[in-house]
């Protein structure tokens, strides 16, 4: 490190931590304040969402679902996230996030049909601040961004927080939306999930930076590193964040230090560019595991409990999917009528081709 | 009425709109405290206050994506994209984020963006200052893509576009921004988008063209008068969607058309205007319909963009060419 006065310092930091894997709060200052049943919700979720991914996998293998992006390890970093948002607040998710955008009011099956290819998957319920799952690597972050200027310009005390990958860090859009935010001091939570991998590519193959939370020191906003299976750190997180965008505080780049249990998609093979001793060590951390250790220290959860959420989220699943399956198909005329407010008249001509 | 040229009518259009509806904002780089590097938004800040005009930080993508978040929020964002060569750098956002909300939520979200841009050569400027880029937008279901030729037209079509539910890429031509003065009405009025304009009666070719090349074709009109051709010169005004119906009704009194742009030749405007009048009013032609357009180069840097453009000689060439096929 250079001792030169001119040349720009950043120090080593450390990851938000609150609970350890053997589920002992290890750092009391900075333990949320939630209440029992609280612990218990927040528990339920993640199993909730570990069950219904086991069963997406399931669905997928089976066609029943299209193109679908696990996201098993990654229960605490998705769930922690939105559980301190209010329901004002937006949320602005790329395609692995559908938990987020679940937990924040979406109906699952409406998930599903985005799954499945159907227009109505990102028909947004009224009164539901969520978008669609973002396709295009860091293009999302550019719209919380937009939408936190909404909120500053319409002097509203809420907070937008958008969700990209490692991978997604590297993108222009990345740079350019945490550039807006500091310029123009805007309530909004960029969070990172470093789960190591974007697709194939290995985080160390992916920036010199000492860390993603250091790359908001150049746009001038607030950045901290998180262990993101450690849901009451995550949650922690959040709230400090989101505390400061309503106080008119500005924005922060939250890193999560994850790990995705399974696949990218349903469509890579992990065995070529992980190694089964780095899996294990992760499935150490998981953070299911961990809440659990501790809830059941409380007296608060047992297995049988993690038995009936089991069984309560196969069957909303499965009801869901069946909801999604009977959900009328969509048609050609319709797709014409959905890309302008008054389809123009040579639209209106091409739909001739599909009646 | 008053005098304004092109430019002090667009922004015209920008003050009524600002002042009538609350969630008008207008935004760019250099957009706010100094009013553009063509002025075309001089004065808005001062009147109307830094939370409704404002600079931004030098990045079009952001610039893209903020008018995206700000539509999700209520607001109707006019968001300036300097030169139309910067378009480049925000064209996920505007053709695909922009144009797609309203497919992608089944109509729960839109775009009510208008992202102003000016373009258009002859005026020497640097290299992606001036390229017509049009031809891409009008490949983007979901936008609509307006170019006026006049500060009427200029006035009413940006109010329309402000108002319009839907990402509307309203294209501005250098060398029609100071080029002359017109009675522009200083209340509200609208010119409806998707309409063309017949400017100069006629029946013997129809000449199609849009932005300063409307100009170019009356000059070359004039001309062709004095040899006794009497052509008829459509603005169309409004490229996507495109006024079909008047461009038809032309044919059918003429039997004979071109179309003029300053774009490239392949896969533009002109090759749509003539397969749709192909599918429409074929057995109406007596002649193929021929493009004057820019060859497909690159624009040009300053030195050679005269001739690279086309210009009344080219447009009065090819109406010969139609009249005696």
């Amino acid at each position: 490190m250079s001792k030169f006065p001119f040349e720009v310092q950043t120090e080593d930091i450390q990851p938000l931590s609150v609970l350890s894997p053997e589920g002992e709060i290890v750092n009391p200052d900075m333990m949320p304040e939630l209440t029992d049943e609280q612990l218990k919700e927040i528990m339920y979720r993640m199993v909730f969402t570990r069950t219904w991914d086991d069963r997406a996998i399931n669905l997928g293998r089976q066609g029943r679902l299209g193109f679908y992006a696990p996201v098993s390890g990654q229960e605490a970093s998705m769930v922690g996230s939105v559980y301190p948002l209010q329901k004002e607040d937006f949320v602005v998710p790329a395609y692995r996030d559908m938990p987020q955008i679940v937990w924040h009011g979406l109906p699952l099956y409406q998930a599903f049909l985005y799954s499945r290819g159907h227009q109505h998957g990102g028909q947004i319920p009224e009164g539901v601040n969520v978008l669609m799952p973002q396709i295009i690597i860091g293009a999302q972050i550019l719209h919380a961004m937009g939408i936190a200027m909404g909120f500053k310009l319409k002097k509203q005390a809420q907070v937008a927080i958008t969700y990209t990958g490692d991978g997604g860090s590297s993108e222009g859009d990345f740079y350019e939306g945490l550039n807006f935010a500091g310029a123009f001091n805007l309530p909004v939570i960029f969070f990172v999930q470093n789960n190591g991998y974007a697709i194939t590519t290995p985080f160390t193959k992916q920036t010199a930076a000492k860390s993603i939370a250091h790359k908001s020191v150049a746009a001038g906003i607030h950045g901290m590193q998180v262990d993101g299976m450690d849901v009451l750190a995550v949650i922690k997180a959040v709230q400090i964040a989101a505390e400061r965008g309503r106080k008119g505080e500005g924005a922060t780049l939250i890193e999560s230090l994850t790990y995705r249990f399974r696949p990218h998609s349903m469509a890579d093979d992990t065995t070529k560019y992980r190694t089964k001793d780095e899996e294990a060590e992760w499935a150490i951390k998981d953070p299911i595991v961990r809440l659990g250790k501790y809830l059941e220290k409380k007296g608060l959860w047992t297995e049988e409990d993690t038995a009936r959420v089991k069984d309560e989220a196969k069957a909303k699943v499965n009801a869901e999917i069946k909801r999604a399956e009977q959900t009328e198909k969509m048609t050609v005329a319709g797709l014409i009528d959905s890309m302008y407010e008054t389809t123009p008249q040579h639209l209106e001509e091409q739909k001739a081709d599909f009646q | 009425m008053a005098q304004m040229n092109m430019k002090e009518a667009i922004r015209d259009a920008m003050r009524v709109e600002l002042k009538r509806d609350p969630n008008v904002v207008v935004f760019g780089e250099d957009v706010g405290h100094v009013g553009g590097v063509f002025r075309a938004t001089e004065g808005l800040q001062k009147e109307f206050g830094d939370e409704r005009v404002f600079d931004t930080p030098l990045a079009e993508s952001a610039i893209g994506g903020m008018a995206v978040g700000l539509g999700v929020t209520g607001f109707r964002p006019v968001a300036e994209i300097q030169f139309v060569g910067f378009i480049y750098e925000a064209l996920d956002q505007m053709c695909v984020q922009a144009a797609r909300l309203r497919y992608r939520s089944g109509g729960r979200y839109n775009a009510p963006i208008v992202f102003r841009t000016p373009f258009g050569g002859g005026v020497k400027a640097a290299e992606l200052h001036t390229d017509s880029l049009e031809g891409l937008m009008i490949q983007t279901p979901g936008i609509k893509v307006v170019i006026p030729s006049n500060p009427y037209d200029a006035k009413g079509l940006l109010i329309s576009a402000i108002r319009d539910n839907d990402p509307v890429f309203f294209m501005e031509h250098l060398n029609l921004y100071h080029a002359f003065r017109d009675e522009v009405p200083e209340d509200d009025y609208t010119v409806e988008l998707g309409k063309a304009n017949v400017v100069r009666e006629g029946k013997d070719v129809t000449i199609l063209a849009y932005g300063l090349m409307v100009h170019t074709a009356m000059k070359a009109a004039a001309e062709l008068e004095k040899e006794g051709v009497q052509a008829e010169v459509i603005d169309l005004r409004t490229l996507m969607p495109l006024d079909i119906d008047t461009i038809v009704e032309s044919v059918k009194k003429t039997n004979r058309v071109i179309v003029v742009q300053e774009a490239q030749k392949t896969s533009g405007v002109a090759a749509e205007v003539i397969a749709q009048i192909n599918e429409k009013a074929i057995l109406h032609l007596e002649a193929p319909v021929l493009r004057i357009a820019g060859p497909d180069t690159v624009y040009p840097f300053a030195q050679i963009e005269d001739q690279w453009l086309p210009n009344p000689a080219r447009i009065i060439a090819g109406v010969n060419k139609v009249l005696n096929f």
